[in-house]
């Protein structure tokens, strides 16, 4: 058992669900010290092939082979016994425990009876984090961790706990740019003593990390080959089955008068610490101003003060020549402030909310929706059909719970609430954090379509392409202040990176 | 997973809690010596036997209703009220004391001004935690637990000192403190046995609280402060507003269910007249689904065990006690099913299992 993993064969899984064909006679191989990357869009069935390899489901067909041995996973306690380690999309930590105590959870050999020894849990999570280079403190409580720092823990607890093969599951869709990069060369490291299949979207780490890449599309394998014979563009055309040229901003800039005017504010943030500093910035109609920037640097901050979702310890935020700080959120929201919320789940939508009510959730009191406070159904359902078909939600029906629906489609839910409002302003933060090519691609269309029909929009990203294709001005944000507003065609990778990083131009 | 395979596992879940809640049951009145066929008789099918038991049911099943409507109101809105038996105490003396003052008002007025007393009594118990809760993010199990505790109190001195019956006062602490009897501008009239129009009022509360909750905006609003308090403020909901809204109308309810409790039962205001409603309302609540229309026949059905365990002492001799031992076994294992029922993943693995063996046997 403690062999190394030479080589791991599926061949010919297939899964049925119920009207549904999960996985359809997909058939994949990784050999020692490989990376074969699996990328699809959404519901392409990656992750279930993953849930297969790891007995959370047992395949309908077809079988899977270790060092050229079939074996049987019943659940994922036999496959972790084969040495298969997986890192979840959603971390599994203890937030209130420390990082040994998280890895003691699963570390049987430090159990007794009556005792279980932390020492050695801890020691071995030092042995490991030293012989990869994952620096994590052993010591630390999780909550004390920030998102990259908590994808290390997990990584380090797979491989304490024996693992020899890992598998990633969107291993950087919650990492920033930085981060990602530092993931991606740690793995690269790791990659002498271990195999690793990686379920991705993004193109760029693909490219960056695997030697093999399988695309899958509607469950089945569409492609399979040498990561490097091919570019970014032809793995992308394949996985959505069309080319994808996500748009960019390329018209004219006829950016009209000052709409949303930012001066001198200071915000606190939830600590109480200082979060906006003195922070300045002038929106112009029917221009896209990208703020770019690390995450928590503000941006948070700076799209609740707007709101009326923080209190504004001064300075003032005119919107059409109206100061709107320390507003009610209804109050802003009736201003025809539009807002794409930085977290899709628990502030764009009411989970438990069908798509319907969630159309309404802003205008639920306005007509046609209802008169003298009672709910026009039939107008509800109405609009509810049209908003579903323009925006392309793909729902069994408008009485779908919107949180069953994937990031894409919620996604989409929140866009065509937004803009069939009509808004004057748009505030889109991380508007496509982890999703598909071709959710990207609609996303990125309305943002321009918008733009074009003359209303001014604060994008808010960590993506630097989504801001360089998008922007007609980027707004580099650092420690809560605007470092420099740049033209669009003043930008590059390069000097944003600089600026982001903290660095004053001269 | 087959549509067949989904309703024969329900309906095995059901029988299994069926038939375990009856046997656990059994085996304490078996234990007590009692006898098991003749105790479940006289609990689950005399009372359904004639008209004069049915009444009695059903006047228990009334403030039952009542009372987890307003609980229902409260929960969908992220709230879970246990202060109702409080919030009903100071119903009944909102609404005693109205009666008591003006005895001589004809009852068009009167009987309205007695209820709109006990809704406002309740409703300012409600009030306190919500606006805590709101405001100040005090749990409300901790403020309507103490709240309960505080009411008891001021009903049980208000009993023993302004409110006490003049024919009692000589009695000193010998009897059951109680006022006098009400004046009858503020009777509810009877249908038949001690049945009262009470009923009336339930079922049409049962409608607008339906109405309340998924027709308006305002039961909208309170549904998404309940369901997800975050995305309803930022789809600009006063969450506060509505959660404290949610809480007065909840404590409304539980004061309007002990007007109409004296005003129809018992007609003076009796000390243990809240008879541990305010807690059975939330189970009530619960057991009909937070519905409406799940929570008539979950009131009838706990009238019938509340009534049936006063029928047991007499009849079979099996204590009341015993009787209220065995609604909580079967009200825990109902529960229980309830949630295996809602839980998927089980359903699944068992799925899978049958698949298993049906494969082993090919």
């Amino acid at each position: 058992m403690e062999g190394r993993i030479t080589e791991l064969r599926m061949e010919h899984i297939t899964k049925r669900f119920p009207g549904v064909l999960a996985s359809d006679d997909i058939s994949i191989e990784v050999g020692e010290g490989e990376v074969l990357a699996l990328v699809g869009e959404n519901g392409a069935g990656k992750t279930t092939l993953m849930n297969i390899l790891m007995g959370l489901y047992q395949p309908d067909e077809g079988r899977i082979l270790i060092n050229g041995e079939e074996v049987r996973f019943r659940g994922p306690e036999d496959a972790f016994r084969m040495g298969l380690g997986m890192v979840h999309q959603q971390y599994m930590l203890v937030q209130n425990m420390t990082v040994t105590e998280n890895v003691a959870l699963g570390y049987k050999e430090a159990w007794s009876p009556f005792r279980l020894s932390l020492p050695e849990v801890r020691r071995r999570v030092i042995e490991i984090s030293e012989r990869y280079s994952l620096a994590v403190n052993p010591d630390a409580y999780i909550w004390q961790l920030s998102v990259g720092e908590q994808q290390r823990v997990e990584l380090v607890k797979t491989l304490c706990l024996g693992a020899r093969f890992l598998i990633l599951d969107e291993p950087t869709s919650a990492l920033t740019p930085q981060e990602t990069d530092e993931l991606i060369a740690l793995l690269r490291n790791m990659t002498s003593e271990l195999s690793i299949i990686f379920i991705s979207h993004k193109l760029q780490e693909v490219k960056a990390l695997s030697n093999k890449v399988s695309i899958l599309r509607h469950g089945r394998v569409v492609f399979s080959g040498n990561t490097d014979d091919h570019s970014s563009q032809d793995i992308a055309a394949m996985m959505t089955g069309h080319s994808i040229d996500l748009p960019k901003n390329e018209e004219e800039r006829k950016a009209g008068e000052t709409v949303l005017s930012i001066r001198d504010l200071v915000v606190l943030s939830d600590r109480r610490t200082t979060a906006l500093d003195h922070l300045s910035l002038d929106i112009k109609a029917g221009e896209i101003v990208g703020l770019a920037g690390v995450s928590g640097n503000g941006q948070r901050e700076l799209s609740e003060a707007i709101n009326g979702l923080r209190k504004v310890e001064s300075g003032t935020i005119t919107f059409f020549g109206k100061e709107i700080q320390n507003l009610s959120p209804r109050q802003v929201i009736d201003a025809g402030m539009g807002y794409i919320p930085e977290e899709r789940n628990v502030e764009g939508i009411v989970p438990a909310f069908s798509i319907r009510e969630n159309f309404i959730l802003k205008d639920a009191s306005k007509a046609p929706f209802a008169s003298h406070a009672i709910l026009s159904r039939k107008d509800i359902d109405s609009y509810s059909e049209k908003l579903v078909k323009d925006f392309d939600v793909r729902c069994p029906g408008i009485t779908t719970a919107a949180g069953s629906l994937s990031g894409g489609n919620i996604q989409k839910v929140i866009l065509a609430r937004e803009i069939e409002r009509k808004p004057r302003f748009l505030i889109a933060v991380y508007p496509t954090r982890g999703l598909d090519l071709g959710a990207v691609e609609f996303i990125h269309q309305q943002l321009l379509a918008i733009r074009r029909d003359g209303i001014g929009v604060l994008l808010i990203s960590e993506e630097l392409d989504e801001i360089m294709d998008l922007s007609d001005r980027i707004a580099v944000i650092y420690k809560g202040s605007i470092q420099k507003v740049l033209m669009h065609d003043e930008a590059t990778r390069a000097r944003l990176g600089v600026l982001m990083a903290g660095v004053k131009e001269v | 997973m087959t549509r067949s395979f989904r309703i024969a596992f329900k309906v095995a879940v059901m029988l299994i809690a069926a038939v375990s809640a009856v046997l656990i049951a059994s085996i304490i009145l078996w234990m007590i010596g009692a006898d098991v066929g003749a105790t479940f008789y006289t609990i689950c099918v005399v009372p359904l036997t004639n008209s004069l038991h049915l009444t009695e049911v059903l006047i228990r099943a009334i403030p039952l209703c009542v009372i987890a409507l307003g609980i229902t109101v409260a929960y969908r809105s992220g709230i879970i009220n246990i202060g109702a038996e409080g919030q009903m105490s100071i119903g009944i003396l909102a609404f005693t004391g109205v009666a008591l003052a003006f005895p001589d008002v004809p009852r068009p007025l009167l009987l309205p001004t007695a209820f709109i007393a006990a809704v406002i009594g309740g409703g300012l118990w409600g009030f306190i935690p919500g606006i805590l809760k709101a405001r100040l993010n005090v749990s409300e199990l901790l403020s309507t637990v103490m709240l309960n505790y505080i009411a008891a109190q001021f009903y049980s001195l208000c009993l023993r000192t302004i409110y006490l019956d003049p024919a009692e006062q000589g009695l000193g602490a010998a009897g059951t403190p109680q006022s006098m009897r009400l004046s009858e501008n503020v009777w509810l009239d009877r249908i038949s046995g001690r049945l009262h129009y009470g009923i009336v009022i339930a079922l049409v509360l049962a409608v607008l609280i339906y109405f309340l909750v998924w027709k308006t905006t305002i039961g909208f609003r309170m549904r998404a402060s309940g369901s997800e308090a975050r995305a309803a403020r930022y789809g600009g909901i006063n969450v506060a507003f509505y959660v404290t809204l949610a809480m007065v109308i909840s404590g409304a309810f539980s004061g309007l269910a002990g007007g109409i409790e004296i005003a129809g039962v018992h007609r003076r205001a009796i000390e243990g007249v809240t008879n541990n409603y305010g807690f059975s309302g939330v189970v009530v609540a619960l057991f009909g689904g937070l519905h409406p229309f799940g929570i008539l026949p979950a009131s009838f059905f706990f009238g019938l065990l509340i009534y049936g365990a006063t029928l047991a002492p007499s009849r079979v001799g099996v204590p009341a006690n015993i009787v209220q031992v065995m609604q909580g076994v079967i009200i825990i294992v109902i529960v229980t099913a309830q949630m295996v029922l809602s839980n998927a993943y089980l359903q699944d693995r068992l799925w899978r299992k049958l698949q298993g063996m049906r494969k082993k046997e090919a």
